[in-house]
């Protein structure tokens, strides 16, 4: 039988995907719409916030479950995270309070275009820095500084661990891929060619720009880690299917095959961050705390997998009725 | 100096989430319930009436969603070593709470945007399971705090928790008593408030069909809830009393312990002489309330430690505040059903004014019973088990995300006020008649 704790940490890892792929390309959202140009910028920011509007909320409850999991099923874990990347995190939180209130004070604002610049631009502003602290907080628990105790002064404890090039790199790395995510994604979501152009020339260029940044972060990687990374036994074949995965991307785009690019994209991601997830096991935070020496009792790991199970069982089919409903084919049944 | 901050800042986070999370609770209740009368009856007044509510509930929902969200994360961010210990114990209804999230969520997605791709009833259906993931994620959160005032479901065997039971620590001695008085305080504050808010324009427009018709339904969601909650209020007494003699200690100002123990209205304890003066007193009524007989012992503050008193003057007065407005409320409550009964629901000035008053006392007899709840368990984060101060991160400087919490949540907060004003009341139909 497997290990419980390996089930935890997929678990963990299934809501970080699930969380990345929808939730991130909500982020992504807002980075469009803070970059929206050129004679279809009004109708780019009505086509995201369209497209955003009835799912952010559930998508934004994936990290919810990533986090319980993680106090839960890994409580050493989460107390040390909090405690050494408290600054971090703390701006990742202002950032999820400010881009979701102001998503909601501009949809549902008085007729007033100062109103909706305002929060239009909260929102895009926000959900573009958010990223950049989620990946630098990936980026540290990777890196391998982070103290076991909270001896030394404040900038040795709370600040250099996680303020260094590698985990900036992370974070500029988070937010390309978001934005790649949701450009891609919203090429289905356009009203029209024009509009459906400027996202495919925007994904296009994210596709650019994360190549670039995964280089990056390669170059800056401690050797150990980057090591893990490429050198692993199961390094090989996930790297090929990472590949082809982002040439798929790239030609689908390039060809204007956008359903397909969607698939291929969302696996592309994926398939990064199980790249990571792999190369970082056994490990919760390099190089103190790995997952079994975090875990919570047995029994509770147990129980709660259980208790998981019922409960994706139970809420599937209506995620899956929701996305029935406002996905891009929904959307595209809209059109015909 | 930072116990205090991380304090404050829990305690703010705390008391702004909970305004927007027992709206996420009751609205809901009142949209669908509005929708419904739309099916039934096709007055226009309804459905303008539900989509208003869904508008209101759509922008609440979103500002208790991500306050919330900061809730979870500062449970680690603020006490790491109470994380550290208790995630395993208490995880498990935060991990329920995770899917009943889920499920309103979801479900609010396809209510708020669904108004022209459901059918009418599956529409009804998705605003049902919203308001069944509200009472139902309300209910698992209260648990584990439940589990905070009365820790079960773990031994301790040199510091290192064993044998966790975590069905055993969510059905704790408190969870009972604590989430019914929770909920029903959710529906009394929401329906109460809004309501209120009614009233004050029917008292300007007294034929509006739109108000009366939005006021029926707030009394119905409010009211009822108000009329129960002092018997709750009593359950959830007698298991402090149980199960934490120094909070009710303090709740009532007892410095000495003794048989015929009595129940004070107001008072201001004096912590010097140990004493509680200008009170209005009971005789035996508070080992009547809490134990069923006038005779029976309440141990006082005296017999236990200085160092593990809670702060005393303000848990004493928020209790008082609580315990005040919560027989005002139920009292309107048969007010209402009187007039009801009558048939002049509409036509008594003096309920109308009197309900313009109460507008917000709901809120603060829920603002007022988290204080006494969390402010009363003090000097503890476990009962009996945890310190706060053995709790609370190593990281300096908790000033700063104090005040830069404190900054969002009034700025928010002011944002949100004038929002629905402007949207959801200023613009109500002013026309009157039926």
């Amino acid at each position: 039988m497997i290990d419980s704790v390996v089930l935890l940490s997929l678990v963990l890892v299934l809501s970080l995907t699930a969380y990345a792929l929808l939730g991130g390309a909500d982020y992504g959202g807002g980075l469009w719409d803070l970059l929206a140009t050129g004679r279809t910028a009004e109708r780019q920011r009505a086509t995201i916030a369209h497209a955003i509007g009835p799912v952010w909320e559930a998508n934004h409850v994936w990290l919810i479950i990533a986090i319980v999991v993680l106090f839960t099923g890994f409580p050493r874990a989460f107390a040390a995270l909090s405690t050494y990347l408290h600054i971090p995190l703390l701006l990742v939180l202002v950032g999820i309070v400010l881009r979701g209130s102001a998503f909601v004070f501009r949809a549902y604002g008085p007729d007033d275009p100062r109103h909706d610049r305002f929060w239009g631009r909260m929102f895009a502003v926000a959900s573009t820095a958010t990223p950049i602290f989620l990946g630098v907080i990936v980026g540290a628990i990777t890196e391998g500084r982070l103290p076991d105790s909270p001896q030394g002064s404040f900038v040795t404890v709370f600040v250099a661990p996680w303020l260094t090039p590698f985990s900036l790199a992370v974070g500029a790395f988070t937010l390309a891929l978001f934005g790649y995510l949701a450009a891609v994604y919203l090429t289905l979501e356009a009203h029209d060619t024009e509009e459906r152009a400027a996202f495919r020339m925007r994904a296009l260029i994210s596709a650019t720009t994360v190549g670039v940044l995964a280089a990056t972060v390669l170059v800056l990687a401690a050797p150990e880690v980057r090591l893990g990374l490429i050198a692993s036994p199961w390094a090989v074949p996930l790297h090929v299917a990472t590949g082809a995965s982002a040439i798929g991307t790239f030609v689908f785009l390039w060809f204007e095959r956008f359903q397909h690019a969607r698939v291929a994209v969302a696996a592309q991601v994926g398939l990064i961050l199980w790249g990571w997830a792999l190369a970082h096991y056994p490990y919760a935070i390099r190089p103190h705390l790995t997952l079994a020496g975090s875990a919570a009792p047995a029994n509770v790991q147990i129980l709660l997998l259980q208790v998981l199970g019922v409960g994706a069982v139970m809420l599937l089919p209506s995620l899956l009725f929701l996305f029935g409903i406002f996905g891009p084919r929904g959307a595209q049944r809209r059109q015909t | 100096m930072d116990l205090l901050y991380a304090r404050w800042q829990m305690g703010l986070s705390l008391a702004f989430h909970i305004i927007f999370a027992v709206i996420g609770m009751a609205m809901p209740v009142m949209m669908v319930a509005a929708e419904m009368a739309w099916l039934r009856t096709r007055q226009s007044e309804y459905v303008d009436l539900a989509k208003r509510w869904a508008t209101g509930t759509a922008i609440l929902f979103a500002v208790g969603a991500v306050s919330g969200t900061v809730l979870s994360f500062e449970l680690g961010l603020l006490w790491p070593a109470f994380m550290e210990f208790a995630g395993p114990i208490i995880g498990m209804p935060f991990s329920l709470e995770g899917f009943a999230f889920f499920l309103e969520a979801i479900f609010l997605g396809l209510y708020l945007y669904g108004w022209e791709k459901l059918s009418p009833r599956t529409h009804v259906f998705a605003g049902i399971m919203v308001s069944i993931g509200g009472a139902l994620s309300g209910a698992f959160v209260v648990t584990a705090n439940a589990w905070m005032n009365t820790p079960t479901g773990f031994r301790l065997i040199d510091g290192r928790i064993s044998e966790v039971d975590p069905f055993a620590a969510m059905f704790n001695p408190a969870a009972g008593a604590q989430v019914v008085h929770m909920l029903l305080a959710a529906y009394a504050a929401v329906g109460i408030a809004v309501a209120g808010i009614h009233a004050r324009l029917l008292l300007r427009d007294p034929v509006n069909a739109f108000h009366r018709r939005a006021f029926v339904i707030a009394l119905a969601v409010g009211l009822p809830a108000a009329l129960l909650q002092p018997l709750s209020g009593d359950w959830a007494g007698r298991v402090v009393a149980r199960t934490q003699p120094a909070k009710l200690a303090a709740l009532e100002a007892q410095f000495e312990t003794k048989a015929y123990a009595p129940l004070r209205i107001g008072g201001i304890p004096n912590v010097e002489a140990r004493e509680t003066r200008y009170a209005l007193e009971i005789p035996g009524g508070l080992s009547f309330l809490a134990h069923g007989d006038p005779a029976a012992p309440v141990t006082g503050l005296n017999d236990i430690p200085r160092e593990l008193w809670p702060a005393l003057t303000a848990v004493h007065i928020a209790f008082q505040v609580m315990v005040a407005i919560g027989p005002w409320l139920a009292l309107l409550a048969l007010w209402a059903a009187v007039l009801w009964w009558r048939g002049n629901l509409f036509e008594s000035r003096l309920f109308l004014k009197a309900m313009v008053l109460s507008t917000v006392l709901g809120f603060g007899a829920l603002e007022a019973g988290w204080m006494v709840t969390e402010l009363g368990r003090q000097p503890w984060i476990v009962q009996g088990i945890m310190k706060t101060s053995d709790a609370v991160t190593p990281m300096p400087g908790l000033v700063v995300p104090f005040v830069l919490f404190t900054v969002i949540y009034i700025g928010l907060g002011a944002v949100v006020i004038a929002l629905i004003r402007r949207t959801v009341l200023e613009t109500a139909p002013a026309r009157g008649g039926q």
